[in-house]
């Protein structure tokens, strides 16, 4: 072979390898993404029943209920509407009432939101990013609070159960 | 005092950083043999002033000087020593402070070892150096100080996050930042390269073992976090697909890659041109993985400290450096001479082909990491993009990588024998194949997958384990012969051999834990009995414990199987005072490379504790896989070559060229 057909194999292999790259990025985009509401906004968009989101908002106060077997419900509300929430597993460290929590799952027939997964953060005075904006957005949280920055260092803890 | 000279020697740092950025580019341009020597007393007067301002910061630490505004928001003084002085890194000042004392340390290495380098080549890297750690220093001192006082010194901390009071975080960053500042001198050899011109088989000798001690660093820091992560957030996840895992993901990729390229470029002085991108492109990820983890601009478990003039400031850099590495690159690669030819199918190839694959690999990492700001930029929608997103483009593309990954070792340089070499892999072939009919017939009917994942690792270990049986002529000497053979073999060979073999133990864990992981959750009262994964465990009792600055409620497990007693599992959740926070510490038991896992929530109604329990076949194979791979490194890097000494650059140009 000569150096240009080589050259040419290698960058016709490569072709490939990105073709092939791209539609797997393309399909997996499709297909995998999670988008994220808050109560007002699934109250605004109808979002089809089993349709994984991740709902954020703060936990209401008086609103978590722990049932039979790790069961527990409560409700997210976001100042405008409020949605109730299903789980079964262990909350996180952190999870309290007042507290902003974001939550991973689908609505069920009866307008309930079905988690399966709970993050909270670690730290006292945390606002999960996207709660923050969202509050932000209908003017119900102010930057900084009492001189603290919204967000302080702190790591995190997901917490997942299938 | 102590707080103020450590301000100054960052200071006085930052000065001598930006003599070594400029005086030694001026001397490679006058040939000035004294002026170019600057480089060298002044990388290493900056790694003198940088590390006393690290011991600085220590000392506050230790001492619980209040008084600084750092020390007092991260430390307590019931603390244990051990996570005072960890402490120092725990937060972002801290960490930045310890980021550019390694990034002073590698350049100090360089002045100091670097005596076998051409002078105008060792004036140039250094130079770079110190481009980055001026940036460094200045993004430290006018955004992130760690020496800023409190007017009213409080009389006590408000204590370091308890999920960071661990050993695993005692380890774990700075491991990290090894590996990521590390490729930083790979980025400074291109850069050089690039000013000067020049490079050859001889510049890759020279680059290869600091991307390798980087590369080393990395893969630990990386295994080490991903074991804390397992331990410490209490429900069994060992990687999460997070943005800031990703972002130490992405370097470890390309830096693999650069490894590989760079052993093409010293053997057969090809591929330099990609060589050069390569280098650049992993220290450019480090940087973006600093810039994720420091501006907060991701929703991350990892959600330090954020402040928007700090991201800006790191975007800043981050621009100045990729951006203007990649003009340099655009406007001088071209200069660089190609070099050796070789056929599609050889030693060559097989390199090629690893790097086409580690790179499209990373680059979809990249775009899983970053789509989500990119669409929250463009549009305001908010997605998280998760694991299904990577486990459907990350794991198809890493499946050719290890198919293709035994044969390399085998093939030849320049043109290799496909056939031959299935020929001698056919024993491999074989063992995999009889792995996937075992684990096949033994969990009949599940995943058809895993069988054939697990099979895949059984060739690449086999595959390893062929490649030195053939090198040592294993079977074909008598065992003394091969034994012999063995010795003698380069260091680097066996290296390979390990950190590929490495790879499979990896994978094998992977799929073992992620398919055949039993878990138990609900709630337990004393003489409970939990059955899980033919284990039987027992609740004896719960207890209330002081420990320096927490309160914990213990509870202990007794483990039996089939009436034999294992042992005692003791999980426990910590109250920590200071921070009204607290953390859960799993019990974990290992039962050869498989473990058990306890870890509790929260307490119900009438002393029932709500606990859950994992069984995680071979889960431990996961983190003994990178630990190979570092040992493979390791090898590699004492090999016999490296140490005795790169050999003359290609054109001995500087005595060629006639006195201005």
């Amino acid at each position: 072979m000569t150096r240009k057909q080589r050259r040419l194999t290698m960058i016709g292999g490569a072709l490939v390898v990105l073709a092939i790259a791209a539609g797997l990025v393309l399909n997996a985009l499709r297909d995998s993404i999670v988008f994220f509401s808050t109560p007002q906004m699934v109250a605004e968009k109808q979002i089809p029943v089993g349709k994984r989101f991740r709902l954020g908002g703060m936990v209401e106060q008086g609103s978590l209920v722990r049932g039979d077997n790790l069961a527990v419900s409560f409700k997210v509300s976001d100042g405008g509407a409020t949605l109730p929430v299903n789980y079964k597993g262990i909350l996180p460290d952190l999870f309290r009432e007042g507290q902003g929590v974001v939550a991973e799952g689908a609505m069920d027939a009866s307008g309930v939101f079905k988690a399966d997964t709970v993050l909270a953060k670690h730290d006292e005075n945390y606002m999960p990013k996207e709660v923050a904006d969202a509050l932000k957005k209908q003017g119900r949280w102010q930057e900084g609070e009492g001189g603290k920055p919204v967000m302080s260092q702190g790591a995190a803890k997901p917490v997942v159960t299938q | 005092m102590i707080a103020e000279a450590g301000h100054y020697a960052l200071v006085l740092a930052l000065a001598l950083a930006l003599i070594q950025s400029t005086v030694p580019i001026v001397g490679a341009r006058l040939r000035d043999p004294a002026l170019m020597n600057v480089a060298r007393s002044t990388a290493l007067a900056q790694l003198l002033f940088a590390g006393l301002s690290f011991l600085a910061l220590t000392t506050l630490y230790v001492t619980s000087d209040f008084s600084v505004a750092n020390v007092f928001e991260n430390s307590h003084s019931a603390k244990p020593l051990l996570y005072k002085i960890t402490g120092v890194w725990g937060n972002h000042e801290g960490s930045m402070l310890l980021w550019v004392s390694i990034l002073a340390l590698f350049g100090g290495l360089v002045a100091a070892f670097g005596n076998n380098l051409p002078l105008s080549l060792r004036a140039h890297v250094l130079a770079v150096q110190g481009w980055i750690a001026a940036a460094f220093y200045l993004f430290i001192l006018m955004t992130s100080n760690p020496f800023l006082r409190l007017a009213q010194p409080p009389l006590e901390g408000r204590d370091l996050n308890p999920v960071l009071q661990d050993i695993g975080l005692a380890v774990h960053p700075p491991m990290l930042y090894l590996g990521y500042v590390g490729f930083s001198i790979a980025f400074s050899f291109a850069v050089a390269a690039l000013i000067e011109g020049r490079i050859d088989a001889a510049w890759a000798r020279w680059v290869r073992p600091w991307t390798l001690v980087a590369w080393i660093f990395l893969t630990l820091g990386i295994a080490m976090g991903s074991y804390w992560a397992y331990y410490e957030l209490g429900w069994g996840g060992w990687w999460f697909w997070d943005p800031v895992e990703n972002a130490s993901l992405m370097p470890w990729l390309s830096g693999t890659a650069l490894l590989h390229s760079a052993v093409v470029m010293e053997k057969r002085n090809a591929l330099k041109v990609w060589t050069i991108l390569l280098a650049i492109l992993t220290f450019s990820l480090s940087l973006l993985g600093t810039f994720l983890v420091r501006s907060g601009v991701l929703t991350s478990v990892h959600a330090f400290a954020t402040d928007p003039t700090r991201g800006v400031f790191i975007l800043l850099i981050l621009c100045v450096f990729i951006g203007g590495s990649l003009t340099l690159y655009m406007w001088r690669a071209s200069s660089l001479k190609q070099g050796g030819l070789f056929a599609p199918i050889s030693r060559e190839g097989a390199l090629v082909l690893n790097n086409l694959f580690l790179t499209t690999a990373c680059a979809t990492v990249f775009i899983g990491t970053l789509y989500p700001l990119a669409l929250e930029m463009l549009t305001g929608e908010k997605i998280s993009v998760g694991a299904p997103f990577f486990n459907l483009t990350f794991g198809p593309l890493f499946v050719p990588l290890l198919l293709a990954m035994p044969f390399g070792p085998l093939l030849a340089w320049k043109r290799g024998d496909l056939r031959g070499v299935t020929q001698r892999l056919m024993a491999a072939g074989i063992a995999a194949l009889l792995a996937v009919a075992l684990v096949w017939a033994w969990t009949t009917g599940g995943a058809a997958l895993a069988p054939l994942a697990i099979g895949l690792g059984v060739f690449v270990i086999a595959g390893s384990i062929v490649d030195m049986a053939e090198r040592t002529m294993l079977f074909r000497l008598p065992f003394g012969g091969a034994f012999r053979r063995a010795r003698g073999l380069p260091r680097a060979a066996w290296g390979t051999a390990f950190a590929h073999a490495g790879i499979g133990v990896a994978l094998i864990g992977i799929v073992c834990e992620s398919t055949w992981n039993t878990e138990y959750i609900g709630t337990m009262k004393p003489n409970d009995v939990a059955r899980l994964a033919g284990y039987e465990l027992t609740l004896k009792d719960v207890t209330q414990r002081q420990g320096p600055n927490f309160r914990e409620s213990l509870a202990r497990f007794k483990v039996t199987r089939g009436g034999d007693e294992i042992g005692e599992m003791t999980p426990s959740k910590r109250n920590f005072t200071a921070r009204q926070s607290s953390t859960t510490e799993a019990a974990l038991l290992s039962r050869g490379a498989s473990q058990l896992y306890i870890s509790l929530g929260e307490e119900a109604a009438g002393g029932a504790v709500a606990v859950r329990m994992y069984h995680k076949p071979l889960v431990l194979m996961i983190w003994w896989g990178p630990v190979l791979m570092a040992f493979g490194g390791l090898l590699s890097l004492s090999d016999r070559r490296l140490r005795v000494g790169a050999p003359k650059p290609a054109k001995a140009s500087r005595a060629l060229q006639p006195a201005e």
